[in-house]
């Protein structure tokens, strides 16, 4: 080991770890690159759960009874604590809460686009959770087993907390889908709109995407962002089927021979326009963040001054 | 259900089951009134634990509001459930006192609302944990250790925002100057809570103010804050009237009952 130390620059030592399946933990040498991308991978998951909260936020008032509220208001708490957790991940990279937030208001950093689609009625709540936090599942399980030490650890409790989630919408649309005619075409009027956009969420082709061969290399993706749509297509088809619905895709055909769903082809004009900030609720979702941050300031200043004030008092009384 | 080994006040209280009703009914709609205001602020808080703080505020509220309603239903005796009663109900026929109704305003008039209702229902719940009421009793006993939290919460807040910088200190004057009327509205029995009182079943608000009182005056002196002297008292949520924010508080929560009557969600 020794002399296999001396001969291997600090890359190569990094990458037989990487390939050992060891985890990297903060302290250990890391190249630049792969602790910038993770920064950025780890902050726009967290920037994720935080304007996550808002598409969901916005049926809390309007939740049709006591309990359907109660579940939905600790879903949305839940994903205040998932940022909680992926913050403080990407802070053991050598980054701050502050300067995350200052670039997910400035535009810099990204979040997940599929939450710039609004949400119209009560059955989008059962499918957000259903197939939005469905498709963020099969993203985040393998992150389990990502690379980075902290991450993965994150990832675990927040992947439990997920299928939770995901069971919870899939609640919804079964309850929707077993009422009256009226909810059943809530549901299928719900499930035309969000069904695109989570194809979306797996990221752009294969081809299209630069950065998976290094991330794969890396361990901190495991599967490209085809196979992961693949899977999420094959995963919710037959459960679309047991609900009565109808997935908004003529060209969905079970392939005998690839043992998997054959699909149309994703809008992808519509995914970059999204991403580049043309969604509907780009601009409100991003001016909710700005707003509650600014509006928050003074609060912000008042415990930092009264904490101030206290450690002055308590160091003269001592 | 009420406990059959009944002493005499608690024979009265079971005896009267049409008494009962429209306060559980009241303690149901006070805390589902202030966790619905609280849950507005999910996703738009200050801090990011704050946000969760306030989210879990609600959650607790809301859980004790189902339990009240469905006892309330139960009283009732008429085959409606929770949700009949929080989202088939007008503002007028809504009995929370005018306080958990008031908008959020900013984080100072949210954390004073706050503090003032929650020095008041963590008194109440310790008095009501040892009523005669036996499902009062196992309700307020749940609540109770929630309720301490909400108190030791409310009350680190105002301390922050009173001895912070002068903008808190402006901004908490002014939720003073706008909320310390419906104060008085908590402890002052209505007609129905003086029938409860008199019977036993609820204790004299008289009782609570010594410790209540002793509280607000030690928060107050952490925050620098003068203890307001105004003693006007906004009565009218406890007995149905209400100010005009309800309505709409309530077009909002009932919406979907509204909109799609008898289905089951």
């Amino acid at each position: 080991m020794e002399t296999l130390e001396k001969v291997l620059t600090p890359e190569e030592q990094f990458q037989a770890r990487i390939d050992a399946d060891i985890r990297i933990e903060p302290k250990d040498w890391m190249p630049d690159a792969y602790r910038k991308t993770l920064i950025r991978q780890i902050s726009q998951h967290a920037h994720s759960e935080l304007v996550g909260m808002l598409p969901e936020g916005n049926w809390i008032t309007r939740a049709p009874s006591l309990k359907r509220k109660s579940i939905l208001l600790a879903k949305v708490q839940d994903e205040a604590g998932h940022g909680l957790y992926l913050y403080s991940a990407a802070e053991t990279l050598g980054t701050t809460r502050d300067q995350m937030l200052a670039d997910l208001h400035s535009g810099k950093a990204k979040y997940s686009s599929i939450f710039n689609y609004p949400t119209l009625s009560w059955a989008d709540m059962g499918c957000v959770g259903w197939l939005v936090d469905g498709a963020a599942i099969l993203n985040q399980v393998p992150l389990c087993r990502t690379s980075y030490g902290p991450y993965a650890r994150a990832m675990v409790r927040v992947c439990k907390e997920e299928s939770f989630h995901q069971r919870q919408g899939f609640e919804i649309m079964q309850t929707l889908c077993e009422g009256a005619p009226e909810q059943k075409a809530m549901a299928q009027e719900a499930l035309n709109r969000w069904w695109w956009p989570t194809l979306m969420m797996f990221g752009p082709k294969d081809e299209d995407s630069p950065n998976t061969a290094q991330s794969m290399n890396w361990r901190i993706k495991r599967f490209t962002n085809d196979e992961l749509r693949q899977k999420f297509v094959d995963m919710m088809v037959p459960q679309a089927e047991f609900l009565g619905l109808t997935v908004p895709d003529e060209k969905v055909k079970w392939n005998e021979e690839r043992q998997a769903y054959d699909f149309g082809e994703v809008n992808w004009d519509e995914f970059w326009s999204v991403v580049k900030g043309n969604g509907l609720c780009n601009h409100e979702r991003l001016q909710a963040r700005v707003q509650a941050h600014e509006e928050g300031a003074w609060v912000r200043e008042a415990a930092n001054a009264h904490a101030a004030k206290r450690a002055a008092r308590e160091a003269v009384a001592a | 259900m009420l406990t059959q080994d009944l002493s005499g006040t608690k024979a009265a209280a079971a005896t009267e089951p049409s008494l009962l009703f429209p306060y559980v009914l009241q303690l149901a709609d006070t805390s589902l009134i202030l966790a619905h205001r609280l849950s507005e602020w999910c996703g738009h808080g200050p801090i990011l634990e704050q946000d969760l703080a306030m989210a879990n505020i609600a959650l607790d509220l809301l859980g004790e509001a189902r339990s009240y309603y469905q006892y309330a239903a139960e009283l009732e005796g008429q085959g409606r459930t929770e949700d009949d009663l929080a989202y088939l109900r007008s503002a007028v026929e809504y009995r929370n006192p005018l306080l958990v109704e008031q908008p959020n305003g900013d984080f100072a008039h949210t954390i004073l609302r706050q503090f003032l209702f929650d020095n008041f229902h963590y008194h109440l719940l310790r008095k009501l944990k040892d009523g005669p009421d036996a499902q009062l009793a196992a309700i307020a006993e749940k609540s109770v250790k929630e309720a301490a939290y909400h108190l030791k919460w409310s009350s680190e807040w105002v301390i922050r925002l009173g001895d912070g910088t002068d903008e808190s200190r402006k901004r908490l004057d002014k939720a003073i100057a706008t909320l310390w009327r419906f104060a008085g509205e908590l402890t002052t029995p209505t007609a129905a809570e003086t029938a409860l009182q008199e019977i036993g079943v609820l204790p004299d608000y008289a009782t609570l103010l010594p410790e209540m009182q002793a509280h607000t005056e030690h928060v107050f002196a952490e925050a620098n804050v003068p203890l307001p002297t105004a003693v006007f008292a906004q009565l009218g949520g406890k007995t149905g009237r209400h100010s005009e924010h309800l309505g709409y508080l309530l077009s909002e929560l009932q919406y979907m009952q509204r909109t799609y009557p008898g289905l089951t969600w």
